[in-house]
């Protein structure tokens, strides 16, 4: 079976991407920034005591599933959030969806996608798709970050959507239930600026947010003094990792954002915004950089104390600008 | 980012080409966003070669460590999987500190036939591979 009016569009970000597609085949056209911006998915976080193989975790983006729900309760689609306790449950609950007509988005790990490049497919368990079909035991996959539709093994899709780890999904699946054809789209603009503004000024220090992104830099300071040469440029690889998920270009979702503020500056007609779009390009370049730089002490491999040092001051001045940028933006809507 | 700046570079890992084609927002030279598509840059070719270089190590030393019997095959399909401690003990829906002692030889040999099938399960592998390690 296959759901046959269902449209594929490649996305930048796999969560703004699958909300996408979902709201796309009920009607709801909107551009991929927007969703972006409205769902508030631009965040920072650094936790040092959650390893991941070892390593300390770094976010650019918002918890998994976060976008959907908020973008859903700001449009008034009314959506179903299942998350399963059994393997066997859930994939029963995928088929049933499917058969009623409905593409259905899911949170997987990015280890068992086998359509993915080998050198991707790490233990990452925040990766979002649609499924869109059934053929025989292989599921019609439309993964946002790839070009084209693909296909999943029923086998491999069972063990990416109950993936262990962290964040474990738990066979997570969600699609929308019921559309309104009416919505304030720019009152739910408003909102997810506001929203980004407080997740990245008013969360709780010092993990989140621009305090989250000073806090990284003092610690990258220390990384020499603590950590013998190889574990440090590991630790400082895993950054431009997570800073590079799939699509962002070195700038950690902050190119998406700006081109958000431009089409937000459309719809609140509110050419401050257009300002504030320009700003957050630059601040994605300074982002871009940073990685760049980073790329260097890393494959260095001294242990060069004046080059984390460096690294950390780009982070503080990034935070620094951040909060500025924040702030200002706050003022705006 | 302008789209004329938009690197191109090629992700060789493993001597293989790992390119995955993506979307990208950039600004036009009005400086107005649209999308283009890229194959990746060298900061995070290096970030992700470096990441699987350590990979490679571990594997590779965990292999010695296995034949010279100072660790279980356990550990060697641990690492060659991806996985660390706390991530495996979560596949095998066990504690940690039961999954630490099945890394020990010792500890390896105590396994009954169903706990080993557990394993080799999760590894996606057939038992004989625990039980008669090539590596």
């Amino acid at each position: 079976m296959k759901i046959e009016n269902f449209q594929h569009k490649q996305s930048a970000h796999c969560e703004s991407g699958v909300t996408l597609g979902l709201l796309q085949h009920y009607g709801i056209k909107l551009s991929e920034p927007l969703i972006f911006g409205i769902g508030a998915g631009y965040f920072f976080g650094h936790l040092p005591f959650v390893k991941v193989s070892g390593v300390p975790g770094t976010t650019f983006r918002i918890w998994p599933g976060y976008i959907f729900k908020r973008v859903c309760k700001e449009l008034g689609v009314k959506m179903k959030v299942e998350s399963f306790s059994g393997k066997e449950k859930g994939m029963r609950a995928l088929d049933a969806a499917l058969k009623a007509g409905r593409p259905v988005g899911m949170q997987t790990s990015v280890f068992y996608l086998s359509y993915f490049p080998p050198a991707y497919r790490f233990h990452f368990n925040g990766h979002n798709l649609i499924a869109y079909g059934k053929e025989g035991n292989d599921y019609l996959i439309s993964d946002p970050v790839m070009e084209t539709v693909t296909r999943l093994s029923g086998t491999d899709l069972e063990k990416a959507r109950f993936a262990k780890g962290f964040p474990a999904p738990n066979g997570r699946m969600y699609y929308p239930v019921l559309t309104k054809p009416d919505f304030d789209l720019p009152n739910a603009i408003r909102r997810g600026i506001k929203k980004t503004c407080w997740f990245m000024l008013s969360s709780p220090p010092p993990f989140f947010g621009v305090h989250g992104i000073r806090f990284l830099g003092r610690k990258i300071k220390k990384y020499p003094q603590k950590l013998e040469p190889r574990r440090a440029a590991l630790f400082v690889g895993n950054i431009i990792r997570m800073q590079e998920e799939i699509g962002t270009g070195g700038g950690g979702f902050r190119f998406l954002y700006a081109a958000f503020l431009q089409e937000a500056a459309q719809h609140l007609n509110n050419p401050a915004l257009l300002e504030a779009s320009n700003e957050m390009t630059r601040i994605g370049d300074a982002w871009r950089n940073f990685a760049f730089a980073a790329a260097r002490v890393m494959k260095d491999r001294s242990g060069n104390l004046t080059s984390y040092d460096e690294l950390g001051d780009m982070l503080i001045q990034l935070g620094n600008r951040e909060k500025d940028f924040f702030t200002h933006l706050k003022t705006l809507v | 980012m302008k789209k004329e700046e938009v690197p191109h570079d090629k992700k060789i890992i493993h001597g293989e080409d790992n390119s995955l084609v993506k979307v990208l927002y950039v600004t036009d030279q009005q400086g107005k966003y649209e999308t283009t598509q890229y194959e990746g840059w060298e900061a995070e070719n290096l970030a992700m070669s470096q990441a699987w270089d350590d990979i490679d190590e571990r594997i590779a030393q965990t292999r010695e460590k296995v034949i010279r019997g100072e660790v279980s095959p356990i550990a060697y399909f641990m690492e060659k999987n991806l996985m660390d401690l706390p991530t495996l003990a979560s596949y095998v829906g066990s504690w940690k500190f039961f999954v630490k002692k099945h890394l020990t030889p010792s500890g390896f040999k105590k396994l009954n036939a169903s706990k080993l099938k557990k394993y080799a399960d999760i590894f996606n592998i057939p038992v004989e591979e625990l039980t008669h390690f090539k590596g």
